[in-house]
């Protein structure tokens, strides 16, 4: 056993942290893990093993285990089988706070934050400072500043989470972790509601805590993210342990290979559409409250894909959801063929061919209890009605269509649908849109959370669309994807429109820095 | 330029608007008291408001048992009969010695008040601690928890009550004076009779406040209410938070009894029932949410007081009993939907 002694301020407070590791320098062993759902083997002899000050990947597709495997080391899930091994003693947590108290802290996938409280409420969640028995508002205040201070967060520790925006909310919760002064940090997809200079932050931190000693596990899609920031890369598929390398002799190439099995020639399908016709026009669109899109004025053809590009905070979603009507419209006109139409709510929205489909999945997209076909189906309930009544006959009928065409893996129709992994969760909430027969769909981070397998998927099922005549709008952070599938850009700007690209015609190479230019347009 | 003009103006109305949102609780208190003083000038006195704060109280000390419960998402159908059994004990306890067909013959000398208040809190925090057993350990939804403890609760006190051996089912009354005293002795403050009642209404409010905002039991239980997987994954104690909060509920619910015993000084079988329902109207008018997590102790308190307003000024104006429940059952209606606003995202 080595011990590895650091002392002084750590963080903010003020003790001695030992670090213990076997001979071989391993600070965590996940051995042979096994965990059976209902229908699935999630981990079927899943390892990792996690050394000190090292930043490991965890990579793999969507469904491939990556979560499941770390909710059994936080406690969450209780694993069927296989050994964990921490600082060279077995170890076996039964609840997070079990694994907290052992300097295990991780930062989920899904948001976990209880929205109307404020933020250092949150943060201190579970360990609120006490002073003669009562809860120190005070220290606690003092002490959310000083781990924003060393982080060089800017929000205000007495902010209500959720009046925030959904990449601070990441940040402040970022910052929960940090605050739990672990040896093990687990970041489950941080960066994949975070703009660009805000995963170089996120960076900054994590090589912060690394020269401290901590080891961090890392899953995210963004591969080269994961080859800049990583040490090691360990690859899982369909639960199972692929392979772990040094992050130096990979390439992305490699990482996909062995993450899907085959090769990936390609991360974009073919473009095939032609944009006709204008099919829909709109004129200094102004939301009613802030923030809001300002004065946005462009159109949309027939057959198109349009990418809606922007910093995180230039009200892309704001825009789409004030066209579709769940927003609140100030001032401005839309036409559809010319006609002009009021989108008041999200009903008539639908009925005037709009389809949306939301940033956030679990909040404002699915009914996690509720099985394939409900979730398939919700938006069209109109079109089932025979007699009064519901056919389950048709329901059944256009579930299969959903499930088939957009190739979802799922056990039956009846699964609930909080069983799926993300990208397949995705997959249903689109053939919901598509069943509803839209002419324009506003997709909002389409491909968020679901890894490379399944976005090339929903790129081309995205262009398929396009090539059937429908327009698509997409809002995305991620350039490359938008660059890779859409017609034109629109940038966003601080609520306005900076400019519209046209891939098309504009030079490729310079696509990804004018994007950039105009994005700072109004800020 | 002109657009940014605009833009400052609305924000100014928005802000007033939003300001009228946050303290329509006590505008809508306010018209009432207002509207009745047009009415009957004579309503506004010192003893009529007096009146109002000493029948809150004992209803406030509940609803501010059940709020906690409400703030977990739950509720609490059970109050009634807990409050009824309770109060039944106690009142079997203090009866005059005196008094030839006592509950308990056998005491003959007066028994020291401490000793019924222990006994009422220990069966109310007994039975709302089993309720928390129930919806933290078994899963069971508080609605379906509490419906049946209400019933078991009702089925004690029956079987308590009637079993007297002067008579069955037989009210018992003919308290001791010291009993009855602690309730409706007053203090004189500069010439006005305070009822010690509203004293402890007050205090009772105070440590609750202190409970809710200052101890990490009160700021897990809204973080439990608000998000219970984040509150189980920042390491909250899910379980000890539920149990801690319906054991306090319960605490609140045996003191109300014992304080409600000495208010009416005559328990019957009958005491208590739909108590559940004032308390709960209480903490919704509030503004305790029923999806959970969000409320305040002055809160609780306005609503009481709003309530106990409403059914005093009514009485005191004469309106028709039946017109009462109407008039009772639209303001409800009317100021939650105005209070839940706030909480509705702008869009």
């Amino acid at each position: 056993m080595n011990d590895i002694v650091r002392q002084g301020t750590f963080f903010h407070v003020k003790r001695k942290v030992v670090i213990r590791t076997t001979e071989n320098n391993y600070l965590l062993e996940m051995v042979d893990i096994e965990k059976q759902f209902p229908g699935v083997k999630a981990l079927d002899h899943a390892r990792l093993d996690l050394q000190v000050g090292e930043i490991h990947a965890l990579m793999g597709e969507n469904g491939a285990g990556k979560s499941t495997l770390m909710k059994c080391l936080f406690g969450v899930y209780n694993k069927d089988a296989g050994t964990i091994h921490m600082e060279g003693e077995e170890v076996n947590f039964t609840n997070p706070k079990h694994a907290l108290d052992h300097g295990v802290a991780m930062v989920h996938q899904e948001l976990n934050q209880v929205l109307r409280r404020n933020i250092m409420e949150n943060m201190w969640l579970g360990k609120f400072p006490l002073k003669n028995g009562l809860v120190d508002s005070k220290k606690m205040y003092a002490d959310t500043l000083k781990i924003f201070q060393n982080l060089d967060i800017k929000l205000n520790p007495k902010d209500i989470i959720g009046n925030l925006s959904v990449s601070q909310r990441q940040m402040a919760e970022i910052a929960k972790a940090v605050s739990y002064n672990a040896k093990i940090l687990v970041l489950d997809e941080p960066t994949s509601s975070l703009a660009d200079e805000e995963v170089e932050h996120l960076f900054r931190i994590m090589r912060q805590l690394c020269a401290k000693g901590v080891g961090i596990i890392y899953i995210s899609h963004r591969m080269d993210e994961i080859l800049r920031i990583s040490n090691k890369v360990t690859i899982m598929r369909d639960g199972k342990w692929i392979a772990t390398r040094d992050a130096s002799t990979l390439s992305t190439n490699e990482i996909v290979k062995l993450m899907v099995g085959r090769d990936l020639d390609n991360r974009f399908p073919p473009k095939t559409n032609t944009p006709g016709e204008v099919l829909m026009e709109v004129k200094n669109l102004t939301g009613k409250y802030m923030p809001t899109c300002i004065d946005a004025s462009f159109d949309l053809r027939e057959g198109e894909v349009l990418g809606i590009s922007g910093l995180v905070g230039s009200r892309r979603t704001e825009l789409i959801q004030t066209i579709f009507g769940i927003m609140k419209k100030e001032s401005g006109e839309v036409y559809v063929k010319g006609k002009l139409i009021h989108n008041k709510d999200s009903r008539i929205a639908i009925n005037n061919g709009f389809a949306l489909l939301t940033e956030e999945r679990r909040a404002t997209g699915l009914f996690p209890e509720m099985g394939i076909t409900f979730n398939a189906t919700v938006a069209n309930f109109r079109s089932y009605v025979k007699w009064g009544l519901l056919s389950s006959r048709k329901m059944g009928t256009d579930t299969k269509w959903v499930i088939d065409s957009m190739n979802v893996k799922t056990p039956s129709q009846k699964t609930h649908i909080k069983y799926l992994s993300g990208g397949n969760q995705q997959k249903v909430i689109i053939g919901r849109w598509l069943l509803t027969k839209p002419k324009i769909l506003l997709l909002d981070e389409p491909t968020r959370g679901i890894d490379v397998g399944a976005k090339f998927e929903i790129y081309q099922l995205i262009l398929n669309l396009a090539n059937e005549g429908k327009s698509v709008i997409m809002v995305s952070s991620e350039m490359p994807e938008l660059i890779g599938i859409c017609d034109r850009i629109l940038v966003m700007s601080n609520g306005r429109v900076a400019g519209i690209l046209d891939i098309n015609k504009d030079d490729n190479g310079n696509a990804q820095e004018t994007i950039m230019h105009l994005s700072a347009k109004f800020v | 330029m002109e657009k940014a003009i605009a833009g400052k103006v609305k924000f100014d109305k928005r802000k007033i608007s939003e300001f009228l949102l946050n303290y329509a609780l006590y505008f809508i208190l306010g018209i009432i008291l207002i509207v009745v003083v047009i009415i009957e000038p004579k309503f506004l006195s010192l003893t009529n408001l007096i009146n109002i704060l000493k029948q809150a109280s004992t209803k406030g000390i509940l609803a501010l048992g059940c709020a906690g419960l409400i703030v977990l998402a739950g509720t609490d159908l059970s109050l009634g009969r807990i409050l009824g059994l309770s109060a039944a004990v106690t009142a079997s306890i203090v009866q005059s010695v005196t008094y030839a067909s006592r509950y308990y013959p056998q005491i003959t000398k007066p028994v020291p008040l401490i000793i019924p208040l222990l006994i009422s809190i220990a069966i109310a925090t007994a039975i709302s601690a089993f309720n928390g057993f129930g919806v933290a350990k078994l899963h069971l939804h508080a609605f379906i928890v509490t419906l049946g403890t209400s019933l078991i609760a009702y089925g004690i006190t029956c079987i308590y009550v009637e079993n007297q051996a002067m008579g069955s089912a037989m009210a018992l009354s003919t308290f001791d004076m010291r009993f009855t005293n602690i309730v409706n002795g007053t203090v004189n403050l500069m010439g006005v009779r305070i009822p010690y009642v509203i004293f402890y209404f007050f205090i009772a409010s105070f440590v609750m406040y202190i409970i809710w905002n200052k101890t990490t039991l009160g700021k897990n239980m809204f973080a439990v209410g608000g998000n219970e997987e984040a509150a189980a994954v920042s390491g909250v104690n899910v379980t000890k938070t539920i149990m801690g909060v319906y054991i306090i509920a319960g605490i609140m619910y045996g003191i109300g009894a014992f304080l409600e015993a000495a208010r009416v000084q005559s328990v019957s079988t009958s005491t208590g029932f739909n108590y559940e329902l004032d308390a709960i109207s209480a903490c919704v008018i509030g503004g305790i949410s029923f999806s959970g997590g969000v409320g305040n102790v002055p809160g609780i308190m306005v609503g009481v007081i709003i309530l106990q307003a409403i059914n005093y000024s009514l009485y005191y104006l004469d309106v028709n009993a039946y017109l009462q429940f109407i008039i009772k059952g639209v303001i409800i209606i009317l100021a939650v939907s105005i209070d839940v606003r706030k909480y509705l995202n702008k869009k």
